[in-house]
């Protein structure tokens, strides 16, 4: 078991490194860096020697493996370098940027697991008829929507046409509420097919026939015997849904003008400031290897089937 | 599959060839009218793409001036843009650059992912091992920072948003072609074609890529739709075409300025990426399981 263990937290270690290498040949290791860009622009009036200075200062002008060292070295200690363009560590802004984001992707998350079991439920409730087609339709419905339209789609309905949102000067919840509806959706989706298989395949197992030919109700069947089974496979695509919510969030973010990491992301991008963008892309990467990581470690203690055998 | 599965299922489309109206309803019944649907959507998408002439009679770059910003009406199918263009002009005239931006992008993930696929499924060893460890990495980073990381390398541009979208599909199809020729590599028939004697190169041409199709063909249909609103993504932040240019996202976009008084300049380019990656869903689902 420690060995499974070691084993799986050195290959995520390399996925890590191997992610940093990558980020730092596609981002760095280009001609032309964003110090240039921006010192470069004569309404500075800065000559070459001075530009060279900053850009020694920067730590961009040694050679390659120099600055890959140096930047391997900084990343370890939780130093992203600075941002050429808002001229502070990009530590201290993710830091300030950071609340804002978790609370959207959670309110998001959350409101995506209860709209996908709600569809997940309504579908396995409503067996057998019309409606449950038209129910399971809706996930493929909602990954089809661009995210950036949803939202302005909402805003265009609920703050434009019916007024129940306004625009100007919302509170700090009201705010919030049709950006967590637009994150929502497209990460309800996935979740919701995966929940509607899961619960057509468990109700056609023999333990289901054994509850049900005992006289347990068929509320309780779905609750207490197939659910539990049902929500289990959806942790293996928890990194993949974490992807989700962060791309989701530079979009909503953009779209409904709030900050955080997300609008930081697509400033980094519009300005071409490398540093901010390697170290959302190394931050996201991290976490991605850390989630799956742990799925993969507690996935045999809730699932007692998978639990390696004393022995075995 | 016994010799009576091959016998049953030769007879099937032999009835169904023979020229009495009974047999040719039933070649009919089973196809489902959503996935004609489907198909009649993007043939249409596809001539506004090839010939938007014959859809449309007016100019989708220059305004009319007087004409800004009217409700859709009989003379403008979807009403006119705060220049006074016809926005169904735009988004005809627009339709080549969403689909030849999504068509490059499922291209080169296509071509570097099957590449990657078959070399690791069919060499195996160690080669197998680095290139399944390198598409890990490009999973392990969210698919929009790798689409922007290269935006910013490249910078921007319909071209360059292709690019962007297409590197993100390549570790989807590097894993599937890889485990499609695993899987087939492993078939009786594959192993008799090499012990009679069939070369490396000429076995995976006649045995193993046919077989390895149809699920490629799937998920080419469902990356085709996931590239269009990754295009559109792009395109709405303004990453891909420069503003003149009427690409869907683009459009988009650019009625965002108009919410509270023309709400057609958002509502009608969006409905049609809607309806597009709806139809390319479809079709990918039609071709079998591994599109679902």
């Amino acid at each position: 078991m420690l060995k499974f263990v070691l084993a799986r937290i050195g290959q995520a270690v390399l996925v890590l490194w191997a992610a940093f290498t990558l980020s730092f040949v596609l981002l760095q290791a280009m001609p032309g860096d964003a110090v240039l860009i921006k010192f470069l622009n004569p309404e500075y009036g800065l000559s070459p020697e001075q530009i060279a200075e900053i850009r020694a200062d920067y730590a961009v002008d040694g050679s390659l493996f120099a600055q890959y060292a140096a930047s391997l070295g900084n990343l370890l200690t939780g130093d992203f370098g600075y941002s050429v363009q808002a001229g502070v560590p990009v530590s201290a802004q993710l830091a300030v940027n950071l609340p804002a984001t978790l609370t959207l992707a959670s309110l998001g998350f959350a409101t995506a697991v209860i709209l996908a079991a709600l569809l997940a439920f309504l579908s396995s409730f409503s067996a057998g008829s019309r409606l449950r087609d038209l129910i399971q339709s809706i996930p493929a419905l909602f990954i089809s929507i661009p995210v950036f339209w949803l939202g302005i789609m909402l805003i265009q309905i609920f703050s434009f046409r019916l007024k129940l949102v306004p625009v100007i000067h919302p509170g700090p919840w009201e705010s919030l509420i049709l950006p967590v509806l637009t994150l929502a959706v497209p990460i309800s989706a996935p979740l919701a097919q995966i929940l509607i298989r899961n619960l057509d395949e468990i109700e056609t197992r023999s333990f289901v026939s054994v509850a049900r030919a005992k006289g347990a109700s068929r509320g309780r069947v779905l609750f207490r015997h197939v659910a539990r089974n049902a929500v289990l496979p959806v942790l293996t695509i928890a990194g993949v849904l974490f992807g989700e919510l962060l791309a989701g969030a530079v979009v909503t973010e953009t779209v409904f003008g709030l900050s955080g990491i997300g609008s930081l992301t697509e400033r980094a991008v519009s300005h071409q400031d490398l540093a901010v963008l390697q170290a959302v892309v190394i931050v996201s990467a991290a976490i991605f290897v850390a989630i799956n990581l742990i799925v993969d470690l507690a996935y045999p203690f809730l699932d007692p089937r998978l639990k390696p055998r004393a022995g075995a | 599959m016994t010799s009576f599965d091959i016998l049953d299922r030769r007879s099937v489309p032999a009835s169904a060839a023979a020229p009495s109206s009974v047999a040719r309803f039933r070649v009919w019944r089973g196809v489902s009218p959503s996935l004609v649907l489907a198909w009649l959507v993007l043939a249409t998408v596809l001539l506004w793409a090839m010939a938007p002439g014959l859809f449309t009679a007016y100019n989708p770059v220059e305004g009319v001036p007087g004409g800004q910003l009217k409700a859709p009406s009989a003379a403008h199918l979807l009403g006119t843009d705060s220049l006074g263009r016809d926005l169904f002009s735009r988004i005809v005239h627009g339709s080549v650059h969403s689909l030849t931006g999504a068509l490059a992008a499922v291209g080169v993930g296509l071509l570097a992912g099957t590449t990657i696929g078959i070399l690791a499924g069919s060499v195996g060893g160690w080669i197998d091992d680095l290139l399944m460890r390198l598409v890990d990495v490009l999973l392990s980073i969210p698919t929009l920072l790798v689409s922007l990381s290269i935006i910013i390398l490249l910078g921007f541009g319909t071209f360059n948003s292709a690019i962007a979208v297409g590197a993100t599909a390549i570790a989807g199809f590097a894993r599937l072609t890889r485990s499609e020729v695993v899987r087939v590599r492993r078939s009786d028939y594959v192993e008799a074609a090499f012990g009679s004697g069939g070369s490396f190169v000429k076995v995976l041409w006649r045995h193993i890529l046919p077989n390895s199709l149809t699920s490629v063909v799937a998920f080419t249909a469902l990356q085709f739709g996931w590239a269009l609103l990754q295009i559109s993504t792009l395109g709405f932040l303004g990453y891909g075409a420069p503003p003149p240019t009427p690409e869907w996202g683009l459009l988009i976009a650019e009625g965002r300025n108009y919410l509270a008084t023309a709400w057609w300049l958002t509502a009608a380019p969006g409905l049609i990426v809607v309806i597009v990656v709806l139809s390319a869903n479809r079709i990918s689902q039609s071709f079998g399981r591994a599109g679902s």
